[in-house]
């Protein structure tokens, strides 16, 4: 137990359809990526769910830290205007 | 040997294949180094039991005698078991199981890619099918090997151990006898004999990239084909058959 070291954690992301972008869908320890990846199929893709698996280690996300929440989405909530609901669109359109 | 005869061998043998392996898979269930493992471990023995079911099915409508893959599976004693004696040896540690498995994997994709050519579409059918399954188990088992053999001193050193263990069961995976020799006649499936270079091709270089030395080819243990097994296999079935052999057509 001298050296024992635990796998790293690895983000995993599914593709579940062509056109759709990859979902974070959770995570997984993993010694390596080509494992990380194997362990993905195994865990995330039993059931049909993905045609194409990202996977990234946590510990290489930058995240934006809570404490922050204020500064950085309080003042969105003011600006109504930037929500396309203002926009007339002719009627010639239709449904967008 | 009359044709139906040997294809019916033929069959237990790839089914027994499968379903021994696939029970000793499960016993890791619960058990696995980590809880990615125990998915994947499993996910392999559940893909080699549905193997089972198919090769099953067909011995049954080959033989004629209105047994089907419970039936072949759950009622049938160790001596008229076919699975080679590799896949019945115990779990051991982790390595062991790798170490068995890649053997094994390698051995049996090389068989499917043959017998998607077999003359009987149905053995062509479900081999199509098995070895999307087992293209995914070697590549796993091979990435294991090659970790454990390339890792710590540890990881390396019982990794060497299952390799050199496990080697004696592996002659046997090419030995033919008189039902492949009507197997190979009505060009039903390849000669064992032939798949000896690619697999020995295949193990060597994962070996060496591994760090790990193979044994040289000599005396090998063999019997499984044949119904004669190790006494591994009396305690696998008594696991396997018990409720079947308790509570006769229990079903649930």
């Amino acid at each position: 137990m001298t050296d024992k070291k635990e796998w790293p954690l690895w983000e995993v992301f599914i593709r579940s359809q062509h056109g759709l972008s990859h979902r974070h869908v959770g995570s997984l320890h993993a010694p390596d990526a080509e494992m990380a990846i194997m362990n993905a199929r195994d865990v995330y893709t039993r059931r049909n769910e993905g045609v194409s698996i990202w996977v990234v280690r946590a510990s290489d996300i930058s995240a934006s830290s809570p404490s922050e929440k204020g500064p950085l989405f309080d003042p969105a909530n003011s600006k109504v205007y930037r929500h396309p609901t203002f926009y007339d669109i002719p009627e010639e359109l239709g449904h967008m | 040997m009359a044709g139906q005869d040997a294809l019916f061998e033929y069959l237990l043998r790839l089914g027994d294949n499968a379903l021994i392996l696939g029970h000793r898979l499960s016993e890791w269930c619960g058990h696995s180094p980590a809880l990615e493992e125990d998915l994947a471990l499993s996910n392999v023995a559940l893909d080699l039991i549905g193997q089972t079911q198919l090769w099953l099915n067909l011995a049954g409508e080959v033989e004629g005698k209105g047994r089907n893959a419970d039936k072949l599976a759950y009622l049938r004693d160790a001596r008229d078991f076919r699975n080679v004696l590799l896949v019945e040896q115990p779990n051991g540690d982790f390595a062991v199981t790798m170490a068995r498995q890649f053997y094994f994997d390698a051995w049996h994709y090389l068989l499917l890619r043959e017998l998607t050519g077999s003359t009987d579409s149905r053995i062509a059918e479900i081999a199509a099918k098995a070895l999307k399954e087992v293209t995914y188990h070697l590549e796993r088992s091979q990435e294991w090997v090659l970790r454990l053999g390339d890792g710590t001193e540890e990881s390396h050193r019982r990794m060497q151990e299952a390799i050199d263990d496990l080697w004696v069961y592996t002659g046997e995976l090419f030995d033919a006898d008189a039902v492949d020799a009507a197997i190979i006649r009505d060009g039903l499936g390849p000669d064992p004999a032939s798949l000896r270079d690619l697999w020995l091709g295949l193990v060597r270089a994962t070996a060496e990239e591994a760090t790990l030395s193979l044994p040289q080819p000599g005396w090998a243990q063999k019997g499984g084909k044949q119904g004669l097994h190790s006494e591994h296999l009396g305690y696998i079935l008594a696991d396997l058959q018990f409720l079947q052999r308790a509570y006769p057509n229990a079903t649930w």
